[in-house]
Protein backbone atom coordinates (compact mmCIF):
# COMPACT_ATOMS: atom_id res chain seq x y z
CA UNK A 1 0.00 0.00 0.00
CA UNK A 2 1.27 3.42 -0.85
CA UNK A 3 0.36 6.57 1.02
CA UNK A 4 -1.51 7.93 -1.97
CA UNK A 5 -3.80 4.89 -1.87
CA UNK A 6 -5.44 6.28 1.23
CA UNK A 7 -8.40 8.02 -0.34
CA UNK A 8 -10.46 9.01 2.69
CA UNK A 9 -8.91 9.77 6.07
CA UNK A 10 -9.95 7.12 8.56
CA UNK A 11 -9.20 7.10 12.30
CA UNK A 12 -7.67 3.63 12.30
CA UNK A 13 -7.57 1.18 9.44
CA UNK A 14 -5.38 -1.88 9.08
CA UNK A 15 -3.36 0.03 6.46
CA UNK A 16 -2.69 3.08 8.59
CA UNK A 17 -2.02 1.00 11.70
CA UNK A 18 0.58 -1.05 9.83
CA UNK A 19 2.79 2.01 9.44
CA UNK A 20 3.98 4.02 12.42
CA UNK A 21 3.82 7.40 10.71
CA UNK A 22 2.32 8.37 7.37
CA UNK A 23 2.59 11.78 5.74
CA UNK A 24 0.14 12.04 2.86
CA UNK A 25 0.64 15.02 0.52
CA UNK A 26 1.40 17.37 3.41
CA UNK A 27 2.02 21.07 2.82
CA UNK A 28 2.60 23.94 5.22
CA UNK A 29 3.67 27.57 4.93
CA UNK A 30 4.59 30.07 7.62
CA UNK A 31 3.46 33.54 6.54
CA UNK A 32 4.36 33.41 2.85
CA UNK A 33 7.27 31.02 3.22
CA UNK A 34 6.39 27.54 1.96
CA UNK A 35 8.22 25.10 4.24
CA UNK A 36 6.80 21.76 3.10
CA UNK A 37 5.20 21.26 -0.29
CA UNK A 38 3.28 18.05 -0.99
CA UNK A 39 5.44 15.82 1.19
CA UNK A 40 4.56 12.12 1.42
CA UNK A 41 6.46 9.36 3.20
CA UNK A 42 5.97 6.43 5.57
CA UNK A 43 7.81 5.19 8.62
CA UNK A 44 7.71 1.43 9.04
CA UNK A 45 7.50 -0.21 12.44
CA UNK A 46 10.90 -0.68 14.05
CA UNK A 47 12.61 1.52 11.48
CA UNK A 48 14.69 4.64 12.10
CA UNK A 49 14.34 7.24 9.37
CA UNK A 50 16.99 9.97 9.22
CA UNK A 51 15.63 13.34 8.05
CA UNK A 52 18.29 15.36 6.27
CA UNK A 53 18.30 18.78 4.66
CA UNK A 54 19.71 22.25 4.98
CA UNK A 55 18.64 24.66 7.75
CA UNK A 56 15.01 25.72 7.43
CA UNK A 57 14.08 22.85 5.13
CA UNK A 58 11.21 21.79 7.40
CA UNK A 59 12.74 18.81 9.20
CA UNK A 60 11.76 19.91 12.71
CA UNK A 61 8.32 20.90 11.41
CA UNK A 62 7.83 17.30 10.26
CA UNK A 63 8.54 16.04 13.78
CA UNK A 64 6.15 18.54 15.33
CA UNK A 65 3.48 17.71 12.75
CA UNK A 66 3.82 13.99 13.45
CA UNK A 67 2.41 14.50 16.96
CA UNK A 68 0.10 17.38 16.14
CA UNK A 69 2.11 20.20 17.73
CA UNK A 70 1.85 21.91 14.33
CA UNK A 71 -1.07 21.35 11.94
CA UNK A 72 -0.54 21.10 8.17
CA UNK A 73 -2.25 23.52 5.79
CA UNK A 74 -3.02 20.62 3.43
CA UNK A 75 -2.64 16.86 3.47
CA UNK A 76 -3.01 14.21 6.17
CA UNK A 77 -0.75 12.95 8.93
CA UNK A 78 -1.27 9.54 10.54
CA UNK A 79 0.40 8.42 13.73
CA UNK A 80 -0.07 4.83 14.93
CA UNK A 81 -3.20 4.63 12.82
CA UNK A 82 -4.73 7.86 14.10
CA UNK A 83 -5.51 10.72 11.77
CA UNK A 84 -3.58 13.36 13.71
CA UNK A 85 -4.72 16.54 11.99
CA UNK A 86 -8.37 15.53 12.30
CA UNK A 87 -8.09 15.12 16.08
CA UNK A 88 -8.84 17.73 18.72
CA UNK A 89 -5.94 18.92 20.86
CA UNK A 90 -7.44 17.34 23.99
CA UNK A 91 -7.71 13.96 22.23
CA UNK A 92 -4.11 14.20 21.06
CA UNK A 93 -2.73 14.20 24.61
CA UNK A 94 -3.51 10.48 25.04
CA UNK A 95 -1.94 9.64 21.67
CA UNK A 96 1.20 11.64 22.47
CA UNK A 97 1.75 9.48 25.54
CA UNK A 98 2.73 6.69 23.13
CA UNK A 99 5.45 8.88 21.62
CA UNK A 100 8.73 10.17 23.02
CA UNK A 101 10.24 13.35 21.70
CA UNK A 102 13.74 14.74 22.21
CA UNK A 103 13.85 18.45 21.41
CA UNK A 104 16.79 20.20 19.80
CA UNK A 105 17.64 22.19 22.93
CA UNK A 106 16.47 19.34 25.20
CA UNK A 107 13.52 21.42 26.51
CA UNK A 108 13.97 20.08 30.04
CA UNK A 109 11.83 21.79 32.69
CA UNK A 110 14.43 24.03 34.27
CA UNK A 111 12.67 24.37 37.62
CA UNK A 112 12.51 20.60 38.10
CA UNK A 113 15.32 18.23 39.04
CA UNK A 114 16.56 15.51 36.72
CA UNK A 115 14.46 13.01 38.71
CA UNK A 116 11.30 15.11 38.29
CA UNK A 117 12.00 15.75 34.61
CA UNK A 118 12.48 12.08 33.80
CA UNK A 119 9.53 11.06 35.98
CA UNK A 120 7.27 13.77 34.57
CA UNK A 121 5.06 11.49 32.47
CA UNK A 122 4.79 8.87 35.22
CA UNK A 123 3.82 11.50 37.82
CA UNK A 124 1.12 12.76 35.48
CA UNK A 125 -0.18 9.21 35.13
CA UNK A 126 -0.29 8.78 38.94
CA UNK A 127 2.15 5.86 38.94
CA UNK A 128 3.04 4.80 42.54
CA UNK A 129 6.16 6.62 43.87
CA UNK A 130 8.18 3.40 44.41
CA UNK A 131 7.64 2.37 40.78
CA UNK A 132 8.49 5.90 39.59
CA UNK A 133 11.79 5.83 41.50
CA UNK A 134 12.68 2.44 40.08
CA UNK A 135 11.83 3.37 36.48
CA UNK A 136 13.58 6.76 36.70
CA UNK A 137 16.76 5.09 37.90
CA UNK A 138 16.43 2.48 35.16
CA UNK A 139 16.03 5.17 32.48
CA UNK A 140 18.92 7.20 33.87
CA UNK A 141 21.07 4.08 34.03
CA UNK A 142 20.25 3.52 30.34
CA UNK A 143 21.76 6.93 29.54
CA UNK A 144 24.48 6.46 32.19
CA UNK A 145 23.45 9.48 34.24
CA UNK A 146 22.07 7.94 37.42
CA UNK A 147 24.39 10.09 39.52
CA UNK A 148 22.75 13.30 38.30
CA UNK A 149 19.30 12.34 39.64
CA UNK A 150 19.09 15.19 42.17
CA UNK A 151 20.69 17.85 40.01
CA UNK A 152 18.93 20.60 38.07
CA UNK A 153 19.26 20.85 34.27
CA UNK A 154 21.29 24.06 34.60
CA UNK A 155 23.99 22.09 36.44
CA UNK A 156 24.48 19.68 33.52
CA UNK A 157 26.50 19.99 30.32
CA UNK A 158 24.78 20.16 26.92
CA UNK A 159 25.44 16.49 26.20
CA UNK A 160 24.16 15.42 29.62
CA UNK A 161 21.00 17.46 29.15
CA UNK A 162 20.43 15.75 25.80
CA UNK A 163 20.85 12.36 27.49
CA UNK A 164 18.39 13.30 30.26
CA UNK A 165 15.95 14.33 27.52
CA UNK A 166 16.39 10.89 25.96
CA UNK A 167 15.75 9.27 29.36
CA UNK A 168 12.57 11.38 29.72
CA UNK A 169 11.44 10.32 26.25
CA UNK A 170 12.01 6.58 26.72
CA UNK A 171 10.80 6.12 30.30
CA UNK A 172 7.30 5.09 29.26
CA UNK A 173 8.66 2.74 26.56
CA UNK A 174 7.01 4.64 23.69
CA UNK A 175 6.20 3.04 20.36
CA UNK A 176 7.71 5.94 18.44
CA UNK A 177 10.62 8.26 19.17
CA UNK A 178 11.20 11.63 17.54
CA UNK A 179 14.73 13.02 17.83
CA UNK A 180 15.34 16.63 16.82
CA UNK A 181 19.08 17.03 16.17
CA UNK A 182 20.11 14.97 19.21
CA UNK A 183 23.82 15.47 18.53
CA UNK A 184 23.81 19.10 17.37
CA UNK A 185 26.55 21.19 18.91
CA UNK A 186 28.14 18.30 20.77
CA UNK A 187 31.72 17.08 20.62
CA UNK A 188 32.40 13.86 18.67
CA UNK A 189 32.80 11.68 21.78
CA UNK A 190 29.50 12.81 23.30
CA UNK A 191 27.82 12.50 19.89
CA UNK A 192 28.94 8.90 19.62
CA UNK A 193 27.61 8.21 23.13
CA UNK A 194 24.22 9.56 22.12
CA UNK A 195 24.16 7.71 18.80
CA UNK A 196 24.99 4.52 20.69
CA UNK A 197 21.95 5.16 22.93
CA UNK A 198 19.74 5.62 19.89
CA UNK A 199 21.07 2.42 18.30
CA UNK A 200 20.50 0.62 21.60
CA UNK A 201 16.91 1.89 21.73
CA UNK A 202 16.35 0.81 18.12
CA UNK A 203 17.89 -2.66 18.42
CA UNK A 204 16.93 -3.58 21.98
CA UNK A 205 13.39 -2.15 22.14
CA UNK A 206 12.71 -2.05 18.36
CA UNK A 207 11.26 1.43 18.64
CA UNK A 208 10.34 3.26 15.44
CA UNK A 209 12.05 6.63 15.15
CA UNK A 210 12.33 9.78 13.08
CA UNK A 211 15.65 11.52 13.58
CA UNK A 212 16.44 15.01 12.33
CA UNK A 213 20.16 15.58 11.95
CA UNK A 214 22.76 17.66 10.15
CA UNK A 215 25.59 15.27 10.92
CA UNK A 216 26.00 12.73 8.14
CA UNK A 217 28.63 10.68 10.01
CA UNK A 218 26.05 10.03 12.75
CA UNK A 219 23.52 8.77 10.22
CA UNK A 220 26.06 6.44 8.62
CA UNK A 221 27.04 5.15 12.06
CA UNK A 222 23.39 4.39 12.81
CA UNK A 223 22.93 2.64 9.48
CA UNK A 224 26.10 0.57 9.73
CA UNK A 225 26.14 -0.42 13.42
CA UNK A 226 24.07 -2.65 15.67
CA UNK A 227 23.84 -2.96 19.43
CA UNK A 228 25.52 -5.99 20.95
CA UNK A 229 23.41 -6.69 24.04
CA UNK A 230 25.91 -9.21 25.43
CA UNK A 231 28.77 -6.72 25.53
CA UNK A 232 26.47 -3.73 26.06
CA UNK A 233 28.22 -1.96 23.24
CA UNK A 234 27.57 -0.68 19.72
CA UNK A 235 29.50 -2.54 17.05
CA UNK A 236 29.86 -2.30 13.25
CA UNK A 237 27.78 -4.83 11.33
CA UNK A 238 30.30 -7.34 9.95
CA UNK A 239 30.29 -7.68 6.13
CA UNK A 240 27.98 -10.50 5.00
CA UNK A 241 26.29 -10.65 8.41
CA UNK A 242 22.50 -11.28 8.48
CA UNK A 243 22.17 -8.57 11.16
CA UNK A 244 20.19 -5.62 9.91
CA UNK A 245 20.09 -2.01 11.01
CA UNK A 246 16.57 -0.94 10.02
CA UNK A 247 17.41 2.57 8.87
CA UNK A 248 16.46 4.76 5.93
CA UNK A 249 17.25 8.26 4.70
CA UNK A 250 14.97 11.10 3.68
CA UNK A 251 16.44 14.24 2.16
CA UNK A 252 14.44 17.44 1.86
CA UNK A 253 15.15 20.21 -0.61
CA UNK A 254 13.10 23.37 -1.14
CA UNK A 255 10.17 21.91 0.77
CA UNK A 256 10.04 18.72 -1.29
CA UNK A 257 11.42 15.23 -0.78
CA UNK A 258 14.47 14.75 -2.96
CA UNK A 259 15.33 11.28 -1.69
CA UNK A 260 13.58 8.64 0.41
CA UNK A 261 15.23 5.25 0.56
CA UNK A 262 17.96 3.04 1.95
CA UNK A 263 21.47 4.10 2.91
CA UNK A 264 22.81 2.04 0.01
CA UNK A 265 20.69 3.92 -2.54
CA UNK A 266 21.53 7.21 -0.87
CA UNK A 267 25.26 6.68 -1.03
CA UNK A 268 25.11 5.43 -4.60
CA UNK A 269 22.75 8.13 -5.84
CA UNK A 270 23.86 9.95 -8.97
CA UNK A 271 21.81 13.03 -8.16
CA UNK A 272 24.15 16.01 -8.21
CA UNK A 273 22.63 17.66 -5.14
CA UNK A 274 22.88 14.43 -3.12
CA UNK A 275 26.50 13.90 -4.19
CA UNK A 276 27.28 17.46 -3.15
CA UNK A 277 25.37 17.00 0.13
CA UNK A 278 27.33 13.85 0.97
CA UNK A 279 30.67 15.36 0.11
CA UNK B 1 11.31 50.07 10.60
CA UNK B 2 8.61 48.64 8.35
CA UNK B 3 5.40 50.66 8.17
CA UNK B 4 2.20 48.66 8.63
CA UNK B 5 -1.26 49.48 7.41
CA UNK B 6 -3.93 50.35 10.02
CA UNK B 7 -6.07 47.42 8.81
CA UNK B 8 -3.21 44.98 9.53
CA UNK B 9 -2.83 46.43 13.02
CA UNK B 10 -6.59 46.17 13.60
CA UNK B 11 -6.65 42.55 12.42
CA UNK B 12 -3.75 41.77 14.74
CA UNK B 13 -5.59 43.30 17.72
CA UNK B 14 -8.78 41.42 16.89
CA UNK B 15 -6.88 38.14 16.60
CA UNK B 16 -5.19 38.82 19.94
CA UNK B 17 -8.58 39.46 21.57
CA UNK B 18 -9.89 36.25 20.03
CA UNK B 19 -6.90 34.24 21.29
CA UNK B 20 -7.19 35.80 24.76
CA UNK B 21 -10.91 35.01 24.94
CA UNK B 22 -10.35 31.41 23.82
CA UNK B 23 -7.56 30.93 26.36
CA UNK B 24 -9.64 32.39 29.20
CA UNK B 25 -12.68 30.30 28.20
CA UNK B 26 -10.58 27.14 27.99
CA UNK B 27 -9.00 27.84 31.38
CA UNK B 28 -12.45 28.29 32.96
CA UNK B 29 -13.83 25.16 31.24
CA UNK B 30 -10.89 23.21 32.69
CA UNK B 31 -12.33 23.81 36.17
CA UNK B 32 -14.84 21.09 35.34
CA UNK B 33 -12.39 18.65 33.67
CA UNK B 34 -9.90 16.20 35.06
CA UNK B 35 -7.06 16.06 35.95
CA UNK B 36 -7.11 18.89 38.46
CA UNK B 37 -3.76 20.20 39.61
CA UNK B 38 -4.37 20.90 43.30
CA UNK B 39 -0.68 21.10 44.21
CA UNK B 40 0.06 23.64 41.48
CA UNK B 41 -2.99 25.67 42.55
CA UNK B 42 -1.84 25.72 46.18
CA UNK B 43 1.70 26.65 45.18
CA UNK B 44 0.40 29.52 43.07
CA UNK B 45 -1.95 30.59 45.86
CA UNK B 46 1.05 30.72 48.19
CA UNK B 47 3.15 32.64 45.69
CA UNK B 48 0.41 35.13 44.80
CA UNK B 49 -1.29 35.40 48.18
CA UNK B 50 1.44 35.10 50.79
CA UNK B 51 4.05 36.58 48.47
CA UNK B 52 1.99 39.72 47.80
CA UNK B 53 0.86 40.18 51.42
CA UNK B 54 3.62 42.61 52.53
CA UNK B 55 3.26 44.92 49.54
CA UNK B 56 -0.56 44.91 49.72
CA UNK B 57 -0.52 45.59 53.47
CA UNK B 58 1.99 48.41 53.17
CA UNK B 59 0.05 50.01 50.33
CA UNK B 60 -3.30 49.61 52.09
CA UNK B 61 -1.98 51.09 55.34
CA UNK B 62 -0.36 54.07 53.63
CA UNK B 63 -3.40 54.82 51.49
CA UNK B 64 -5.78 54.60 54.48
CA UNK B 65 -3.52 56.91 56.48
CA UNK B 66 -3.03 59.44 53.73
CA UNK B 67 -6.76 59.38 52.93
CA UNK B 68 -7.55 60.39 56.52
CA UNK B 69 -4.83 63.03 56.41
CA UNK B 70 -5.89 64.56 53.08
CA UNK B 71 -9.59 64.56 53.84
CA UNK B 72 -9.21 66.04 57.33
CA UNK B 73 -8.71 69.54 55.98
CA UNK B 74 -11.91 69.53 53.94
CA UNK B 75 -13.98 67.73 56.60
CA UNK B 76 -12.78 70.17 59.25
CA UNK B 77 -13.89 73.09 57.08
CA UNK B 78 -17.45 71.71 57.14
CA UNK B 79 -17.24 70.70 60.78
CA UNK B 80 -17.49 67.02 59.89
CA UNK B 81 -14.15 65.69 61.07
CA UNK B 82 -16.00 62.96 62.92
CA UNK B 83 -16.90 61.42 59.57
CA UNK B 84 -13.27 60.50 58.87
CA UNK B 85 -13.93 56.85 59.70
CA UNK B 86 -16.87 56.69 57.32
CA UNK B 87 -14.91 58.32 54.50
CA UNK B 88 -11.92 56.02 54.92
CA UNK B 89 -13.95 52.83 55.21
CA UNK B 90 -16.26 53.57 52.28
CA UNK B 91 -13.41 54.63 50.02
CA UNK B 92 -11.24 51.68 50.99
CA UNK B 93 -13.95 49.03 50.72
CA UNK B 94 -15.66 50.26 47.57
CA UNK B 95 -12.74 51.54 45.56
CA UNK B 96 -9.19 51.86 46.77
CA UNK B 97 -8.84 48.46 48.45
CA UNK B 98 -9.77 46.41 45.36
CA UNK B 99 -8.11 48.70 42.79
CA UNK B 100 -4.83 49.26 44.61
CA UNK B 101 -4.51 45.62 45.63
CA UNK B 102 -5.28 44.69 42.02
CA UNK B 103 -2.65 47.05 40.68
CA UNK B 104 -0.04 45.87 43.20
CA UNK B 105 -0.72 42.20 42.52
CA UNK B 106 -0.81 42.91 38.80
CA UNK B 107 2.63 44.55 38.93
CA UNK B 108 4.02 41.65 40.89
CA UNK B 109 2.22 38.62 39.48
CA UNK B 110 1.11 39.39 35.90
CA UNK B 111 4.74 40.08 35.14
CA UNK B 112 5.83 36.96 37.02
CA UNK B 113 3.39 34.75 35.15
CA UNK B 114 4.26 36.30 31.78
CA UNK B 115 8.00 35.91 32.31
CA UNK B 116 7.74 32.36 33.68
CA UNK B 117 5.43 31.07 30.95
CA UNK B 118 7.22 33.18 28.32
CA UNK B 119 10.57 31.59 29.22
CA UNK B 120 8.98 28.16 29.02
CA UNK B 121 7.49 29.04 25.64
CA UNK B 122 10.70 30.27 24.01
CA UNK B 123 12.73 27.33 25.34
CA UNK B 124 10.16 24.84 23.93
CA UNK B 125 9.17 23.67 27.43
CA UNK B 126 5.50 24.31 26.60
CA UNK B 127 5.84 22.18 23.45
CA UNK B 128 7.65 19.53 25.51
CA UNK B 129 4.75 19.53 27.96
CA UNK B 130 2.27 19.02 25.11
CA UNK B 131 4.49 16.32 23.64
CA UNK B 132 4.51 14.57 27.03
CA UNK B 133 0.71 14.44 26.95
CA UNK B 134 -0.05 17.31 29.34
CA UNK B 135 -2.40 20.17 28.54
CA UNK B 136 -0.42 23.33 29.40
CA UNK B 137 -3.63 25.33 29.85
CA UNK B 138 -4.86 22.83 32.42
CA UNK B 139 -1.52 22.52 34.16
CA UNK B 140 -0.27 26.12 34.02
CA UNK B 141 -3.10 28.55 33.28
CA UNK B 142 -6.07 27.23 35.27
CA UNK B 143 -4.19 27.00 38.62
CA UNK B 144 -2.88 30.57 38.15
CA UNK B 145 -6.35 31.82 37.27
CA UNK B 146 -7.98 30.21 40.31
CA UNK B 147 -5.22 31.39 42.64
CA UNK B 148 -5.08 34.98 41.42
CA UNK B 149 -8.89 35.29 41.54
CA UNK B 150 -9.37 33.99 45.06
CA UNK B 151 -6.16 35.27 46.61
CA UNK B 152 -6.86 38.80 45.40
CA UNK B 153 -10.19 38.61 47.23
CA UNK B 154 -8.41 37.67 50.46
CA UNK B 155 -5.71 40.29 49.91
CA UNK B 156 -8.33 42.97 49.29
CA UNK B 157 -10.13 42.18 52.56
CA UNK B 158 -6.79 42.44 54.38
CA UNK B 159 -5.95 45.67 52.54
CA UNK B 160 -9.34 47.16 53.48
CA UNK B 161 -8.81 46.32 57.15
CA UNK B 162 -5.23 47.54 57.24
CA UNK B 163 -6.27 50.70 55.35
CA UNK B 164 -8.92 51.43 57.95
CA UNK B 165 -6.23 50.81 60.57
CA UNK B 166 -3.99 53.36 58.85
CA UNK B 167 -6.86 55.86 58.83
CA UNK B 168 -7.45 55.23 62.53
CA UNK B 169 -3.77 55.90 63.34
CA UNK B 170 -3.99 59.32 61.70
CA UNK B 171 -7.46 60.05 63.12
CA UNK B 172 -6.40 59.09 66.64
CA UNK B 173 -2.87 60.46 66.88
CA UNK B 174 -2.78 63.30 64.33
CA UNK B 175 -6.37 64.54 64.33
CA UNK B 176 -7.16 63.70 67.95
CA UNK B 177 -10.41 61.86 67.16
CA UNK B 178 -11.91 59.33 69.54
CA UNK B 179 -11.18 55.71 68.59
CA UNK B 180 -14.74 54.51 69.32
CA UNK B 181 -16.18 57.26 67.20
CA UNK B 182 -13.83 56.45 64.32
CA UNK B 183 -14.56 52.72 64.31
CA UNK B 184 -18.30 53.03 64.85
CA UNK B 185 -18.73 55.44 61.91
CA UNK B 186 -16.40 53.24 59.86
CA UNK B 187 -18.47 50.08 60.45
CA UNK B 188 -21.94 51.59 60.53
CA UNK B 189 -21.56 53.41 57.23
CA UNK B 190 -20.99 50.17 55.35
CA UNK B 191 -24.10 48.57 53.84
CA UNK B 192 -24.49 45.30 51.92
CA UNK B 193 -24.13 47.00 48.52
CA UNK B 194 -20.74 48.50 49.53
CA UNK B 195 -19.42 45.16 50.73
CA UNK B 196 -20.81 43.40 47.65
CA UNK B 197 -19.05 45.88 45.39
CA UNK B 198 -15.84 45.60 47.37
CA UNK B 199 -15.82 41.82 47.31
CA UNK B 200 -16.82 41.22 43.68
CA UNK B 201 -14.33 43.66 42.20
CA UNK B 202 -11.27 41.65 43.32
CA UNK B 203 -12.76 38.54 41.73
CA UNK B 204 -12.89 40.36 38.39
CA UNK B 205 -9.46 41.94 38.82
CA UNK B 206 -7.90 38.65 39.91
CA UNK B 207 -9.28 36.96 36.81
CA UNK B 208 -7.81 39.75 34.67
CA UNK B 209 -4.39 39.45 36.35
CA UNK B 210 -4.21 35.67 35.89
CA UNK B 211 -5.58 35.49 32.37
CA UNK B 212 -3.64 38.46 30.98
CA UNK B 213 -0.35 37.31 32.56
CA UNK B 214 -0.76 33.79 31.17
CA UNK B 215 -1.91 35.01 27.76
CA UNK B 216 1.14 37.22 27.25
CA UNK B 217 3.43 34.50 28.57
CA UNK B 218 2.06 31.87 26.21
CA UNK B 219 2.18 34.32 23.29
CA UNK B 220 5.83 35.24 23.85
CA UNK B 221 8.19 34.73 20.94
CA UNK B 222 11.63 35.91 19.97
CA UNK B 223 13.91 34.75 22.78
CA UNK B 224 14.74 36.70 25.92
CA UNK B 225 13.82 40.00 24.28
CA UNK B 226 10.38 38.57 23.51
CA UNK B 227 9.97 37.45 27.12
CA UNK B 228 10.87 40.96 28.34
CA UNK B 229 8.35 42.46 25.94
CA UNK B 230 5.64 40.02 27.04
CA UNK B 231 6.32 40.85 30.70
CA UNK B 232 5.96 44.60 30.15
CA UNK B 233 2.85 44.19 27.99
CA UNK B 234 1.24 41.94 30.60
CA UNK B 235 1.65 44.50 33.39
CA UNK B 236 0.47 47.41 31.24
CA UNK B 237 -2.54 45.51 29.82
CA UNK B 238 -3.60 44.09 33.18
CA UNK B 239 -3.28 47.48 34.95
CA UNK B 240 -5.19 49.37 32.26
CA UNK B 241 -7.87 46.67 32.11
CA UNK B 242 -8.31 46.79 35.90
CA UNK B 243 -8.84 50.57 35.87
CA UNK B 244 -11.19 50.48 32.86
CA UNK B 245 -13.20 47.50 34.11
CA UNK B 246 -13.39 49.17 37.53
CA UNK B 247 -15.12 52.21 36.04
CA UNK B 248 -17.68 50.24 34.03
CA UNK B 249 -18.35 47.73 36.80
CA UNK B 250 -18.84 50.53 39.34
CA UNK B 251 -21.24 52.29 36.99
CA UNK B 252 -23.07 49.00 36.36
CA UNK B 253 -23.51 48.33 40.10
CA UNK B 254 -24.57 51.90 40.75
CA UNK B 255 -27.38 51.49 38.25
CA UNK B 256 -28.49 48.00 39.18
CA UNK B 257 -28.01 48.19 42.95
CA UNK B 258 -29.04 51.83 43.15
CA UNK B 259 -25.83 52.74 44.90
CA UNK B 260 -24.77 56.33 45.33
Amino acid sequence: MSVSDIATPQPATSETVHKTIIFDHVSIAFDENVVLDDVSFELNRGETKMLLGVLGSGKSTILKMAIGLVRPDRGDVYLLGHHVNAMKEEDLFDLRRQVGMVFQESALFDSLTVRENVAYRLIEENVPPEEIEQRVREALRFVELEHTIDQFPSELSGGMRRRVAIARAIISHPEVLLYDSPTAGLDPVTSTTIIELLVKQRDVYHTSALMVTHRLPDTFTMASHYFNEKDNHMEPIPPGSPIQAPSSFLLLRDGKILFDGSVHDFVNSRDEYIREYIS
Amino acid sequence: MELRSPSDILVEYLLAIQDYTLLAAQAVANLFRRPRYLNETLMQADSIGVGSLPVVMMTGFSIGAVLALQSSNTLQRFGSLSLTGQLVSLTMVRELGPVLSGLMVSGRNSSGMASELGSMKVTEQIDAMRALGTDPVKKLVTPRLISSTFMLLVLTVISDLVGMGGGWMVARFALGLDSNQYWSTAWQSLVFADVFMGLTKPLLFGFIIGSVGCYYGLSAKGGTQGVGRATTQAVVAASVLIVVVDFFYTKFLMIFMQLH
